[in-house]
């Protein structure tokens, strides 16, 4: 009867969620591509100094990590609050870095051995008589090019 | 006639990629590891007697970290924010005082002879000194090496050294070389 025709439906269409999938397709790649697994669990507290002149670590596989700090809460009922070296999962003392450089250094391709660099990651308030310890057994097992992790300073 | 195979239903194909991609999110580090690149000098050799290395007085400056935290470069103390200056001074020696280090003539390929620095920094700390002021001074004296290192590519290619090619940066490194040696540990503090 009326003149115009009234429409069936006023709903909105559904926008089409075809590529969907797609797109988040895409950023799942992206995201398996760039992540790194993150092999130990952290058992000392590190605060990293800060530092303005740092450099980028060219090349993450290459790389060992030493870290220095006092134990985190939950383990400092056992192990007490003094600074503490940890490599891979456990502490350890300093005349085990012998045997953690030698077993790194193995899992590396022979053209890679002189390439490593061993990334020194110790709390700001640790006494440098450790990280000397450290260092001088490093210097023993001829690891010689290390770095000292640090953040970059909160801009003023 | 060829029968139509039906679809597969991929409307769940999102879900399950939004599974898989909260999980890579959750598991993903991004933070690129940064830090002060050092190279430590080889052990020297138990057998072999330790060698008087001739070093002019004046081509060294020592400087020293204690346990308080506090710095002595050369022979007087300092605050950090002043090590940069002093240091600066030391490793360019503009004036060519005789108490600072002397300059060697060398020959460095695609530029031609040039004046190098033979000075070293000498850094020595406590046992007791704070890993937080050893880095400071150690970025003190690479923030130091790096603005004559940017002088120098500013004077002689006209742009910041980070701005320069690989060659140029070579020989920007070799003349404004980075000699910090960090020495032997010592018991600093005597009481």
């Amino acid at each position: 009867m009326s003149k115009f025709k009234q429409k069936e439906k006023r709903t909105v269409p559904n926008p089409p969620s075809g590529s969907l999938s797609d797109i988040v397709f895409m950023l799942l790649f992206f995201f398996m591509v760039t992540t790194t697994m993150r092999e130990t669990e952290s058992k000392v507290m590190v605060r990293l100094p800060e530092a303005s002149e740092i450099a980028k670590l060219e090349r993450k596989d290459l790389t060992s990590y030493i870290n220095i700090g006092s134990p985190i809460r939950s383990l400092q009922a056992q192990y007490g609050n003094d600074a503490r070296i940890q490599l891979n999962d456990s502490f350890k003392t300093v005349d085990e870095i012998r045997d953690f450089i030698a077993a790194e250094r193995d899992a590396l391709s022979e053209a890679d051995r002189s390439f490593m660099t061993v990334a020194i990651k110790a709390d700001e308030s640790t006494r440098m008589g450790i990280v000397t310890d450290v260092k001088q057994e490093l210097r023993r097992c001829s690891a010689l090019k290390i770095m000292y992790t640090a953040r970059k300073p909160a801009e003023e | 006639m060829g029968r139509k195979t039906p679809e597969i239903n991929s409307s769940s194909t999102a879900d399950m990629a939004f599974i898989l991609l909260c999980f890579f999110l959750m598991t993903t580090t991004m933070d690129q590891d940064k830090g002060l690149q050092r190279r430590l000098p080889p052990m020297p050799d138990p057998n072999q007697k330790a060698q008087d290395q001739k070093v002019n007085r004046r081509n060294i400056i020592v400087v020293k970290i204690n346990s308080a935290d506090r710095l002595l470069a050369g022979t007087e103390p300092m605050d950090v924010s002043q090590l940069k200056v002093k240091i600066k001074e030391f490793l360019s020696n503009p004036m060519e005082d005789p108490n600072l280090p002397e300059k060697e003539e060398i020959e460095i390929e695609g530029y031609g002879p040039c004046m190098v620095s033979k000075g070293v920094i000498s850094l020595q700390n406590d046992r007791g000194t704070s890993y937080q002021a050893y880095i400071a001074v150690q970025n003190e004296l690479v923030k130091a090496v790096n603005e004559l290192r940017d002088e120098f590519a500013m004077a002689n290619f006209g742009k910041p050294y980070i701005k320069c090619n690989e060659e140029e940066q070579e020989i920007v490194r070799k003349a404004i070389p980075q000699n910090i040696s960090e020495a032997e540990p010592k018991d600093v503090s005597k009481k």
